[in-house]
């Protein structure tokens, strides 16, 4: 997303629509990343319930993936999973795979 | 017309705000604002104005309260005096930072320690990084003519800032003078009805204020703030003209006193503006051209119009009623020595520290002044830079 200039911007920090907050992405705070594995993961949502940014998606009852636009990485999905199917992961080693 | 009448400068205060009917008063008392808010609640209990009034429990909650109504888009008005302003502070930077146009009363005191309740600027001069329009009053008349124009410049679109009228603690604020006061309707219809763009009330058009802003638009939002304060000084002598169109007593950023001819200027803000005016009648009549520029807005600086002044002056002195300690001199002194610093001709600067903690200054003081300013154009050396006047050694 472009920054834009003092010009262009709203005065006093106001911030005039509701919702916006999912323009901002807050996912690149992450330290680590949760990754599920698909053949552990026996679909019970605990993590979709527990994770306190939105960042589970469920389609047809289903976990479809996690979103990392917004995950920070707090590991809360990894610690309740009761199957062991997310790992928390270094982001470090993504970059060093020379993934984003 | 309306009446003329006796007040003291609290009264004047209060009379003003009564004319005003803001919809919503958040104070705290304190010395020597006291009786602005006291003589405001009697209205309220009185019926005469529809005022929301907060009764909050520290200056603090008083902004904080302030900030809200004014988000809300209510004409919101708080008063206060040196340590309250100072309890006040985190506050102070959001109501300007929010680019919300409170009107506030500051009756100039004194800080604390040691403990003094008598008048200095070193409240406000404290306060004139805060983002704020800082207006001094002369007197009691001054007073009353300011808080009106505030709300109008304030709330004008371009600006959009908060406005701080200061008038002088006891000396002003407990001395009854002659007031000369608009008609109700008057003030009422100059002022007109406040209507603000983002109000947090309408549910139809959610706005959100005071959000998280990190490295990435804070900066910009401060570049915003300086912009406004840029566009406020033609606000400010457009609404001094009209106000002088209804009132019959026209203002600008500053006044002038017989500085038209003037070898000899003192700059000065405050009731001791009118103790210079005794001293340069007196001088006058002695034969020495002596002038007055009286700073009346602070915030923003009017760097223009004094250099336009002072330029032709032989020497010059700054009055300074605050210190800024490890500074090389006062608050007024060092803005105006370094807008002189573009003039191709070098006008002498002086600095004179006086009344910290209410300490008097007399016209024969003011006078010696002048008379000093009179050996540094006939010597040309400046002996001190920054001298006290009333002081013991």
């Amino acid at each position: 997303m472009r920054e834009k200039g003092w010009k262009e911007i709203p005065i006093g920090g106001l911030i005039l629509e509701a919702g916006n907050a999912e323009e901002y992405k807050t996912g690149t705070w992450r330290t680590f990343r949760p990754v599920r594995d698909e053949e552990k993961c026996n679909h019970c949502l605990l993590c979709w319930i527990y994770c306190p940014d939105s960042s589970i998606i469920v389609e047809d009852g289903k976990i479809k993936d996690i979103r990392y636009d917004y995950c920070k990485g707090c590991g809360i999905c990894a610690a309740e999973c009761p199957v062991k199917a997310i790992e928390m992961v270094k982001e470090s080693e993504f970059l060093k795979k020379g993934e984003e | 017309m309306g009446k003329i009448v006796g007040l003291t400068g609290d009264e004047t205060a209060a009379e003003a705000m009564r004319q005003i009917n803001p919809d919503v008063v958040a104070a705290y008392p304190i010395t020597p604002q006291t009786e602005t808010v006291q003589r405001f609640s009697e209205f309220v209990a009185d019926g005469e104005v529809s005022t929301e009034m907060i009764r909050v429990e520290s200056e603090h909650s008083a902004m904080s309260a302030c900030v809200g109504a004014s988000a809300a888009g209510a004409r919101a008005m708080t008063a206060t005096s040196a340590n309250g302003l100072a309890l006040m502070w985190e506050i102070v930077y959001i109501a300007s930072s929010c680019r919300l146009p409170i009107t506030m009363f500051v009756v100039n005191r004194a800080l604390s320690a040691p403990i003094n309740i008598h008048c200095d600027h070193s409240d406000s001069m404290g306060a004139r990084d805060a983002g704020w329009i800082q207006i001094y009053s002369e007197d009691c008349q001054e007073i009353y003519d300011n808080v009106i124009q505030a709300l109008r410049i304030g709330e004008n679109k371009e600006v959009l800032l908060p406005v701080m009228i200061t008038f002088d603690g006891f000396i002003i604020s407990h001395c009854t003078e002659r007031v000369e006061l608009l008609e109700d309707e008057e003030v009422r219809d100059f002022i007109g009805k406040y209507k603000n763009s983002y109000s947090l009330l309408d549910v139809d058009n959610p706005v959100t204020y005071g959000p998280l802003d990190l490295f990435d638009y804070y900066f910009e939002h401060k570049r915003q703030q300086i912009e406004a304060m840029e566009k406020a000084p033609p606000v400010i002598q457009r609404v001094g003209e009209e106000f002088g169109k209804l009132s019959g007593r026209n203002y600008s950023l500053m006044e002038e006193y017989k500085t038209e001819d003037a070898n000899f200027i003192v700059l000065a803000a405050g009731s001791a503006a009118g103790t210079v005016k005794a001293a340069v009648e007196e001088l006058r009549e002695e034969g020495v051209k002596a002038g007055l520029l009286k700073i009346r807005v602070f915030r923003p600086f009017p760097v223009g119009k004094i250099c336009q002044v002072l330029r032709k002056a032989e020497a010059v002195a700054i009055l300074d009623r605050s210190a800024s300690f490890g500074a090389q001199g006062g608050p007024i002194f060092l803005e105006v020595r370094s807008a002189l610093f573009e003039e191709e001709r070098r006008v002498p600067v002086v600095n004179y520290i006086y009344g910290l903690g209410g300490r008097d200054i007399s016209i024969q003081q003011i006078k010696g002044v002048y008379r000093n300013l009179q050996k540094i154009a006939d010597t040309g050396k400046v002996e001190k830079l920054v001298d006290f006047v009333g002081l013991r050694e």
